[in-house]
């Protein structure tokens, strides 16, 4: 009885401590975003999304110019990075199993995983900016680019390869050739997770800062020419929260709010789509 | 009579001879030497691990998918040998189609699983492609359960409905040898007795070999049996006279279940 009275308690203590763990990551949570909330809603007004970063010292002023070249620098990574994020995938997972390349393209996609966004950042500017001569939303695009595409091709892979051997077998057997069995089949029976890999990667890269401070800059007025600096959401709020002007602070709470709310929706959004398709 | 037929090869639809099999260093097949009777039914039986999956995987050359994995010796189809490098290995598998173990519709609706494979090979008019898959779906005797709803995903279907769904889009190409290996080991009685009624139906079309583990079953739809026992072809004859008086005691120990 003693040692059963002990197995309870020790069972007790086991959970009560991750509890205690759980609360903590999720107090961590909700405090930041209740920290956003309460000082970023209020910011969150009609101005906000129709007028541009406001010159120092004015007053008002909105994100539009910072929203808009946020999403079209998202938008040609997404374009980018996409496809070649997944085909890569499919080499890996489909192609070249075995192949010495195939293990050196592994090696290097996990290491540039984990590489700090701000050597990327670095290394796109080298490349691109410096031989170009000038800033512009297109570095941006590719900096951001160059993180996303190893998540895409990571999830694509792993999932790939949780695709049972069977049905690959039974589109060959059919007599398909490799690629159709590829992108038509395998492809197709995982791409609930293929999509959620795509858009956690681009959920990661929407607050990356680093690499866009190095390569898009930013751009005090509306401007939609990927060519140029341009105005982006966590460039403005890196300059704006550490600003003296009340207003700046004021839309820097916004846009982190904003930031906050996209990626917890992108983050939801995949959430269900992988819900939707276990049901069925 | 066919037993002679069967020795000469006249009707063959495959002749195996010589074939050694190999898994890297391991030898999975020794010397196997047989013929595939056309519009017959040609089962393989023997315990777990006796060669007869990977014995009925040389013939449409399915192992060519793993790297280490190798066949020597002869698989004349029309007079060509299957394991010929130069052989296309897609309009093999196009020309002897299989049906696995577990049912494996493809992610994709019912009429597209059964067009997939049409596709690869014949261009079409989407009538035609609708009378095809009407008349696949009929050969598998699925059509009446499934042609109100052929835009479902194939997942959607019971497990029986998905493994006749298979053997619809192997028919559907038009193969002359259907490969079934343990088509029903997956399968209820009631969809097993079904998968077995269309074997016997379909053999006036086509040539079958099947891999069962049920000795019932492979003395209820075939007409000849091999009978494997370590990668080795122990005994292989008509049915009735296997079953009936073995020639070998190896083969006698297993069908009257002393080992195996």
């Amino acid at each position: 009885m003693n040692l059963y009275q002990r197995r309870i308690w020790s069972n007790r203590i086991g959970i009560g401590l991750s509890m205690l763990a759980m609360t903590f990551g999720l107090l961590a949570l909700l405090w930041i975003l209740w920290t956003l909330f309460s000082k970023g809603f209020s910011a969150l007004s009609w101005e906000f999304f129709t007028q541009d970063t406001p010159a120092p010292g004015s007053e008002g002023g909105g994100l539009r110019n910072a929203i808009v070249g946020s999403g079209l620098i998202l938008l040609f990574t997404t374009l980018v990075s996409t496809p070649v994020g997944i085909l890569a995938g499919i080499y890996l997972a489909e192609f070249g199993r075995v192949s010495r390349f195939a293990a050196t393209t592994r090696f290097v996609t996990d290491i540039m995983l984990s590489a700090p966004s701000i050597v990327i950042g670095l290394f796109v500017y080298a490349l691109v900016v410096e031989t170009l001569g000038g800033f512009s939303g297109w570095a941006g695009s590719l900096a951001l680019a160059l993180i996303a595409i190893p998540v895409v091709v990571r999830t694509t892979e792993n999932m790939l390869r949780l695709v049972p051997t069977s049905l690959r077998e039974a589109a060959f057997a059919v007599g398909a050739p490799h690629w159709q069995v590829s992108l038509k089949v395998t492809l197709r029976a995982v791409k609930a997770g293929v999509v959620t890999g795509v858009l956690l990667a681009i959920a990661r890269v929407t607050g990356e800062t680093a690499p866009l401070l190095f390569t898009a800059l930013n751009n005090q007025f509306f401007s939609t020419d990927m060519s140029q600096p341009m105005g982006n959401l966590p460039v403005v709020i890196f300059q704006f929260a550490m600003s003296p002007y009340d207003n700046w602070i004021n839309l820097a709470w916004g846009g982190a709010l904003l930031i906050a709310l996209l990626v917890l929706g992108i983050n939801i959004g995949t959430r269900i789509l992988f819900r939707t398709k276990g049901q069925r | 009579m066919p037993e002679q037929l069967t020795e000469s090869g006249a009707n063959a639809a495959l002749k195996i001879r010589n074939l050694n099999f190999f898994y890297g260093d391991f030898q999975g097949l020794s010397d196997v030497n047989l013929d595939v009777e056309q519009h017959k039914v040609t089962a393989f039986i023997g315990p777990s691990g006796c060669g007869k999956s990977t014995l009925l995987r040389t013939f449409n050359r399915m192992y060519d998918l793993y790297p280490g994995q190798r066949a020597e010796g002869e698989i004349l189809f029309h007079g060509k040998n299957l394991l010929d490098k130069k052989q296309d290995v897609n309009l093999v598998r196009a020309k002897i189609g299989m049906v696995f173990q577990k049912p494996t519709p493809f992610p994709m609706t019912i009429y597209e699983n059964i067009a997939f494979g049409v596709r690869l090979y014949e261009k079409m008019s989407s009538s035609e492609m609708d009378d095809r898959v009407e008349w696949a779906l009929r050969k598998a005797a699925l059509w009446d359960e499934v042609k109100d709803k052929l835009q479902q995903n194939g997942l959607s279907l019971s497990g029986g409905q998905q493994q006749r769904l298979c053997i619809a889009r192997a028919v559907a190409v038009k193969p002359e040898v259907v490969l079934l290996d343990e088509p029903t080991s997956a399968l209820d009685p009631i969809s097993t007795a079904k998968i077995e009624e269309l074997v016997n139906e379909l053999k006036y079309e086509y040539t079958i070999a099947i891999v069962t583990h049920n000795m019932q079953q492979a003395a209820r739809i075939s007409d000849f049996t091999a009978f494997m026992y370590l990668g080795e072809l122990v005994e292989f004859g008509k049915t009735d006279e296997l079953f009936v008086k073995p020639r070998k005691t190896q083969t006698e120990d297993y069908i009257t279940g002393r080992f195996g």
